[in-house]
């Protein structure tokens, strides 16, 4: 063909647009495979809210149910807990709540709907494990004295606060995400939706 | 070359002369890939103890094939709860364990396996830093090599999520979220490798066709292509010489032998001994002291409960301490997203050896006390960041942790200045003993 140092351009262009549409056709091809990777239909339905009954949770207790397959943590908490807070404002990395981690009705002093009750996704969000409870004050559970109470990651050492607030310097960048929830009566809260249903 | 179809082969009636193999060498090249590969193959004489591991990996990759494709016929990838309350896929390991006629055997040669495949690719890697054998002529071999430690790495990865007990739950929950670091895409990026909001029933399903089908089938291309890229240049040797310098009237090199028989005869003995050491930790200690199969995965998935204290696979430990070590923002962006960056580039700074490396000679017999040093300290420093990677956060671990990561990219990013600077001895024409 080009043995005579002459190049047909004509077919040279055409082998050049059949590569393209072949290859066009392949990268269109990928799209089928990569979105089967996406969740399923039935995985997205699945996000049902959940409706908890918190009577039986005393002062200082904390329970933990399961919405859209992570734990929830709810907790009720006692005076002594919600007063570390306002002394943990230099500590957290976020005391605010500045950034957008819970609904816009948590964006309080103790990040929940009634000061005493926290309910928080128990997911740490570095790398997504679920801290455990620290709340003796103190060195008595391992962590160091100056401590006040809250939660540890067991991953990689974050630490957060009774209102799921982040300390400084830690891996985790965040402050745990407050779900959407609402209370039904003073014992009976839905999570998973913002509002009573009519 | 066998695989010549000249006339010579036939009668005249157009029937074959001689036998079988001239029959199959006139349809395919066997003979002549039998000389290439293994009999006219010539490797240096000089061949020592750390040029077992290569042969190794072979013989551990063909016992996890052949171990996997028996536990396929018995593994459930499902995680769906039973009868008893326990997922489908946890139950199925333990029916494997108890009720599968010598069951245990084939999945204890698999987990160990898998140990095994790490502790002889580490060695295999040392012995090239030693000898410089990423060094040119050899950089497509290294990096065809990092591909496969890549991909083994992925293996593992998919492969330790199957049991679905708590560390392997736990421990893909971490590791897919590592990618909700990037930022803007990594979201949804780690949706789209879950297949669901939360490590479940998709994640397992999408892990166990990616542990069996996907990456063994690029693992063997990367195997084949490694091995052809060696054959190609020839293989390196303790002193870092190029055996094809030298080379007899036939142009055989004068310091080769041909592989077959010498060194697959040497390779047995090899292999006999690995097999004697593999057996014994997979009769006695096939849980390798919690570090080959952790002891908190034999508690079924609970998603709603993070063990105490999780930590990876020890061959995966070092990267991990470096993850633990990065808690500065920097940039603006988050430290969670510098830790994946330090993680993942501390397993692909390897692929870049082959141009960081300015010494003028290869082996580390002729290079000098800089080398020596610096090479000793980073495997002090490797092993420090396995340990501490195993271990729970700790304020002096991170310190440490810290220190290590500083030496351990040091080691690499200024090696084009310091492997330079050192003292070399006169490299020899030949190889020596």
């Amino acid at each position: 063909m080009s043995n005579q140092g002459k190049m047909d351009c004509g077919r040279r262009r055409l082998i050049v647009a059949t590569a393209a549409v072949g290859g066009a056709g392949a990268v269109a091809a990928l799209v089928p495979f990569v979105s089967s990777l996406l969740p399923s239909e039935r995985a997205k339905a699945a996000g049902a809210p959940v409706e908890v009954d918190i009577s039986k949770l005393e002062p200082g207790q904390m329970m933990t149910v399961e919405w859209r397959g992570k734990p929830v943590w709810i907790i009720n908490r006692t005076k002594d807990m919600l007063e570390t807070l306002p002394k943990l404002a230099d500590a957290v990395a976020d005391p605010k709540s500045d950034k957008d981690q819970q609904p816009a009705y948590c964006k309080n002093e103790t990040r929940s709907i009634k000061p005493e009750i926290m309910v928080a996704v128990g997911i740490c969000t570095h790398l997504g494990c679920s801290p455990s409870s620290k709340f003796k004050k103190g060195a008595d559970e391992g962590m160091p004295g100056d401590w006040l109470g809250g939660f540890l990651c067991p991953c990689h050492g974050s630490t957060f606060d009774f209102a799921g607030r982040v300390y400084k310097s830690k891996p985790a960048p965040d402050n745990l995400e407050v779900p959407p929830h609402v209370y039904l009566s003073d014992t009976r809260i839905v999570i998973g939706v913002d509002k009573k249903e009519a | 070359m066998g695989a010549n179809t000249n006339s010579e082969k036939y009668k005249s009636d157009g029937s074959l002369q001689g036998g079988l193999l001239e029959w199959v060498d006139a349809r395919f090249p066997a003979t002549s890939l039998w000389k290439e590969h293994l009999s006219e193959y010539y490797a240096p004489k000089n061949f020592n103890f750390w040029y077992f591991f290569g042969s190794l990996a072979l013989l551990v990759l063909v016992i996890q094939i052949v171990t996997g494709i028996f536990l396929v016929m018995h593994y459930k990838p499902d995680a769906a709860l039973n009868a008893n309350g326990v997922p489908v896929a946890f139950a199925s390991v333990e029916y494997i364990m108890r009720d599968v006629p010598w069951g245990w055997l084939i999945r204890y040669l698999h987990s160990t396996g898998a140990s095994a495949f790490f502790i002889v690719v580490y060695l295999h890697m040392f012995r090239g830093l030693l000898y410089g054998s990423y060094r040119k002529p050899r950089e497509l071999i290294w990096l065809f090599g990092v591909g496969i430690f890549l991909c083994l790495m992925g293996e593992a990865f998919f492969g330790y999520l199957l049991p679905w007990g708590q560390m392997s739950f736990w421990g893909a929950q971490v590791i897919v979220n590592l990618f909700s670091a990037l930022p803007v895409i990594g979201q949804d990026l780690s949706i789209l490798i879950r297949g669901d909001f939360v490590v479940g029933d998709a994640t397992l399903n999408r892990f166990f066709s990616f542990h069996v089908i996907a990456f063994p089938l690029v693992l063997l291309g990367l195997v084949a292509a490694h091995v052809l890229a060696l054959h190609e240049v020839g293989s390196n040797n303790p002193d870092g010489v190029e055996i094809k310098k030298f080379k007899d009237e036939n142009g055989h090199p004068l310091d080769g032998i041909p592989f077959h028989p010498y060194y697959t005869v040497k390779d047995i003995v090899g292999v006999v001994v690995f097999l004697m050491v593999f057996s014994a930790v997979v009769f006695f200690v096939p849980e390798g002291g919690g570090y080959f199969l952790e002891y908190n995965n034999f508690f079924p998935a609970d998603p709603l409960k993070t063990p105490p204290h999780i930590a990876p696979v020890w061959y995966f430990t070092p990267y991990y301490s470096i993850l633990r070590a990065m808690v500065w923002n920097f940039f603006g962006l988050p430290a969670k997203f510098w830790g994946v960056v330090g993680m993942g580039a501390s397993v692909v700074i390897f692929a870049f050896l082959p141009w960081l490396d300015r010494s003028p000679v290869k082996s580390i017999r002729y290079r000098g006390p800089i080398y020596k040093t610096l090479l000793a300290i980073f495997v002090v420093v490797f092993f420090v960041l396995g340990y501490l990677g195993t271990q729970p956060p700790s304020p002096v671990g991170e310190k440490i942790s810290q220190v290590c990561t500083l030496f351990y990219f040091g080691f690499f990013l200024a090696m084009p200045w310091w492997s330079r600077m050192d003292k070399f001895k006169p490299e020899p024409d030949r190889v020596t003993k």
